[in-house]
């Protein structure tokens, strides 16, 4: 057979950027989508929270947030409602992980179904429950006086506790699953040498699984403590506007005081601290393995 | 008894010693589904006050839920934004996440963070700065402003369920496909879409639910004659409490879980 | 179902992923009807090839002919290629009579003619009457058999296998070699078949292709292959060897006492000379006329069922592996041996050094 010459490296070349052009146009309804509702939007207010009302540029709206209170306040209001949200998570999620990642397969899929059952019931059907049952004539107020166990009502609901108890409600399921699924990815084995080793159940947990559950611990905490910060509803609804969290302040500046300015610098924070936690996060374990776990 | 004496497994202590994890796995499932569910014999009172259990039974608030041209209206609105947002987020999401799964460039990265972002940025955020922006573009209070913006928040959520079902699912098949003389699109619709459908139905209902459920950004770009559903109730909720809510949530679980059921029963000859 | 096979030719096909260069200015010419095995270790480059066969993987440049037809620019589904994965890729959604239509599917067969087609094919495979089986019902023999079937119903005139039978236990490997080779024997397809394990291209291939660091290394057939490697790679690559290094002078070299003759037009220098353990035997009494005598000392013994290995320091100082039949009389490590080598039974490389 005779020799071939091959000068078509300049046509392969181009049939592998038409296929590479070809494979990014599937994606780019999808980019173009988020880029006009949601990287531009933000981009727009990023714009706005430097311009004073006359349309100069200004630090005004930063300033103000450091030197005011009641922007103090209401940041402190919305990292000691995560945090305690968080915190309340854990105590709860993290047994209740436990124990579903020791039932057999059928089991916990039974007790999956438990958790997952407010992840997919409207927010505001649960919202609208919790005000049932927390209010002053609400049902745990009628039976607890009912059974003799307090006189008078007890204010349930319309402020801190009753904003607590709707947010740990709609969060527990974003830290049972990642704990759940870094639980049973843990190898029986371990707690076996453990226990070969000559450690007692109790010393087997503290040393051997609790470390090896931290990673999913870590992730689904920090999805807690995130998705909190930018609450909304539940506060709102809840809290009764006793309880104001950094998201009730924005749409108030925007719906009472029409300052957009304000809005967008405080919006601009909250979008920053949350991308720093993220960033530190996925320092200290792979979020990524975590999220989506759900589906 | 000698199930408590016994050790939960080789390497555990005692069932009697951990009862209380049982209790607290208990009470936490109780606290995750019960208060959900309460709503539902609510909604079938006949008092104006909630009352549980309810003292007489009635339809009333259903009537009254039924009987309102605000409520018929503003649940149109939510349905016809909840399945526009289903059928564009579902086919821009799955779109992009066989683009990206196909395509190994620098990009793909940058793409896919950027097709993920919607999830972590705070929703309020999206809400006023959508608003501003749907303000100049005359997009305000419209359908298809609310349905492109509960695309863009479901879209995540679709090119996650998506590319996870890509990469479980046998590359192989779609290459033997097209070695067998099926070009690359007719190769995905004919062997990929099949095999991903769970994922696609999942997804699909998921975008429903995220249009459907969404708050936040239907209140400051829904209104007049396109209220959502959810801006209507958040707006009852705040101010007083009326039992036609009940009557509404119910009617949402029923949706909500027969729409599970439906995806359920779609996938279950799946893998 | 006997058609018309092609041959194909490649010519300066290169690849780079980066900085690797997977395939370099690879030549390659496969006969029409011929069984060619691509052999090689892991990321040898030996499925990028197949890879773009099949249309999978574009080169960077080459030109891949078959017949006539440059091909390299056509996309997958336009070549007319059947293509059988090592993991059958059936479509689980389909039966097995609807996997093994797909392809006639696509080309717009009528209903009934592709029944029968899918029929015949399934009969070449010996799973007639598995039409409507479902997939996951099939042991790993039969899926294998069905992707085969699936590959060849449409008649491609070339055939890509990619490891098909790394998946299967040993015994039925062994198995379904013969079965492939019967079935390319009836078929005639232009067959490329990629694997690792040299003994399965031994057995199955008309030519071997040894592929290693993006170059063919040696093509060849397996015979050719085995006895006469072109470098010290392919040696080692295929069957067992020891290598002893030579002084060639004037046409004999010298290991411990013996004196070797080599081949005529050997020139002088150092040598590699290439010996296969199974071709020295342990000497009892006097050599044969053709063998020369090695002399040496066991140094290990290694007791491996059907066969015993043995490593023997010869008095030249280099070390050979040895290997006797499982009922031989086990030799000490220790003990002097003295091994027949028959003069058609070792092969000079060029020296490494060289």
């Amino acid at each position: 057979m005779t020799d071939i010459a091959a000068p078509n490296a300049e046509g392969l070349r181009r049939d592998a950027a038409a296929e590479r052009f070809s494979l990014f146009a599937l994606c780019l309804p999808a980019v173009l989508l988020v880029l006009v509702t949601m990287v531009a939007p933000v981009a727009w207010l990023f714009y706005l929270s430097f311009l004073d009302d006359a349309g100069a540029t200004t630090l005004e709206h930063y300033r103000r947030m450091v030197e005011q209170p009641s922007y103090f306040r209401t940041f402190r209001t919305t990292f000691e409602v995560s945090v305690l949200t968080t915190a309340i998570c854990v105590a709860f999620g993290y047994p209740l992980a436990y124990f579903m990642a020791q039932l057999p397969r059928r089991a916990a899929n039974i007790c999956m179904i438990a958790v997952m059952l407010p992840f997919w019931t409207s927010l505001l059907v649960r919202t609208y429950a919790w005000l049932v049952l927390l209010q002053r004539r609400g049902l745990i107020n009628t039976w607890g006086m009912e059974l003799g166990l307090w006189d008078q009502p007890i204010a349930l609901v319309h402020n801190l506790t009753g904003t607590l108890i709707g947010m740990v409600h709609i969060m527990l399921p974003f830290l049972v699953l990642p704990v759940y699924g870094s639980m049973r990815a843990i190898d029986r084995d371990y707690l076996r040498a453990a226990a070969n080793l000559g450690a007692s159940p109790t010393q087997a947990f503290w040393r051997v699984f609790l470390p090896l559950s931290v990673p999913g611990l870590l992730a689904g905490a920090t999805m807690v403590f995130i998705l909190c910060l930018g609450f909304y509803v539940t506060p709102a609804v809840l809290g009764g506007g006793k309880v104001s969290m950094v998201a009730n302040r924005i749409a108030t500046d925007i719906e009472m005081f029409f300052n957009w300015g304000a809005a967008s610098a405080l919006g601009v924070v909250l979008f920053a601290v949350t991308l720093l936690l993220l960033w530190g996060a996925s320092k200290l374990v792979r979020l990524d393995k975590f999220l989506g776990g759900g589906a | 008894m000698t199930w408590l004496s016994a050790p939960a497994s080789e390497t555990q202590i005692t069932h009697a010693r951990r009862l209380w994890l049982y209790a607290l796995a208990g009470v936490t499932m109780f606290f995750l589904v019960v208060p959900s569910l309460i709503v539902i014999p609510m909604s079938f009172s006949e008092s104006q006050y909630l009352e549980f259990p309810p003292r007489e039974w009635s339809l009333r608030w259903y009537r009254n839920y039924f009987g309102s041209v605000a409520w018929m209206d503003a649940t149109a609105t939510s349905f016809k934004a909840g399945v526009l947002t289903m059928l564009l987020a579902t086919t821009i999401g799955v779109a992009a996440a066989y683009g990206l799964h196909a395509s190994r460039t620098r990009w793909s990265g940058l793409i896919q963070g950027l097709l993920l972002t919607p999830i972590v940025v705070p929703v309020i955020l999206v809400g006023i700065g959508v608003f501003y922006v749907y303000a100049r573009l005359g997009l305000v209070n419209t359908l298809i402003g609310i349905v492109m913006a509960h695309s863009m928040l479901a879209v995540p959520l679709v090119v996650m369920i998506v590319t996870s079902a890509l990469k479980s699912y046998d590359a192989n098949q779609e290459l033997v496909a097209r070695s067998l003389g099926a070009s690359r699109p007719k190769a995905f619709f004919l062997v990929t879409l099949p095999q991903i459908r769970f994922s696609v139905v999942t997804s699909a209902v998921l975008s429903f639910l995220t249009s459907f459920d969404e708050v936040i950004v239907a209140l400051f770009v829904s209104g007049g004659a396109n209220s959502t559903l959810t801006r209507n109730m958040f707006a009852s909720l705040r101010d007083q409490i009326d039992p036609t809510i009940a009557a509404i949530s119910t009617l949402v679980i029923v949706l909500t879980s027969a729409l599970l059921v439906i995806s359920q029963l779609f996938g279950r000859d799946g893998r | 179902m006997r058609n018309a096979a092609l041959p194909i030719s490649i010519r300066q096909l290169s690849k780079s992923y980066g900085r690797v260069r997977v395939l370099d200015d690879v030549a390659l010419d496969i006969r029409s009807g011929e069984f060619l095995t691509l052999l090689g270790p892991s990321g040898s480059g030996k499925t990028t090839l197949l890879m773009m066969l099949a249309g999978f993987v574009r080169p960077d440049q080459g030109i891949i002919r078959f017949g006539d037809a440059d091909i390299v620019r056509l996309p997958p589904h336009k070549r007319d290629v059947g293509m059988v994965f090592q993991n059958y890729a059936l479509f689980p959604h389909m039966d097995v009579g609807a996997n093994v239509a797909f392809p006639l599917r696509l080309r717009n067969v009528p209903r009934d003619e592709a029944e029968s087609r899918v029929e015949r094919a399934l009969e070449l495979v010996r799973l007639g009457g598995f039409a409507r089986r479902r997939v996951d019902q099939l042991s790993g023999g039969q899926r294998q058999r069905v992707a085969l079937a699936r590959a060849v119903v449409f008649e491609p005139r070339i055939l890509l296998m990619d490891e098909p039978l790394s998946a299967l236990d040993k015994q039925l490997r062994e198995h379904m070699q013969i079965e492939l080779r019967q079935l390319h024997e009836r078929l005639g397809m232009t067959t490329v078949y990629v694997t690792h394990d040299q003994r399965e291209a031994l057995t199955m291939s008309d030519r071997i292709a040894v592929i290693d660091g993006g170059r063919i290394q040696q093509i060849d057939a397996p015979r050719s292959i085995y006895e006469r490697p072109a470098n010290r790679f392919v040696a080692e690559f295929i069957g067992e060897s020891t290598f002893v290094p030579v002084i060639a002078q004037a046409g004999s070299c010298a290991i411990g006492p013996a004196r070797l003759r080599l081949p005529d037009g050997t020139p002088d220098g150092a040598m590699l000379m290439m010996v296969r353990p199974e071709r020295l035997r342990p000497l009892a009494g006097p050599p044969a006329a053709d063998e020369y005598t090695l002399e040496g000392n066991v140094a290990e013994t290694v007791y491996q069922g059907d066969s015993m290995l043995l490593r023997v320091a010869l008095s030249g100082g280099a070390i050979v592996a040895v290997r006797l039949g499982g009922g031989a009389r086990m030799p000490h490590p220790g003990d002097a041996i003295r091994l027949a080598l028959r003069a058609g039974d070792f092969h000079l490389l060029p020296s490494d050094a060289a």
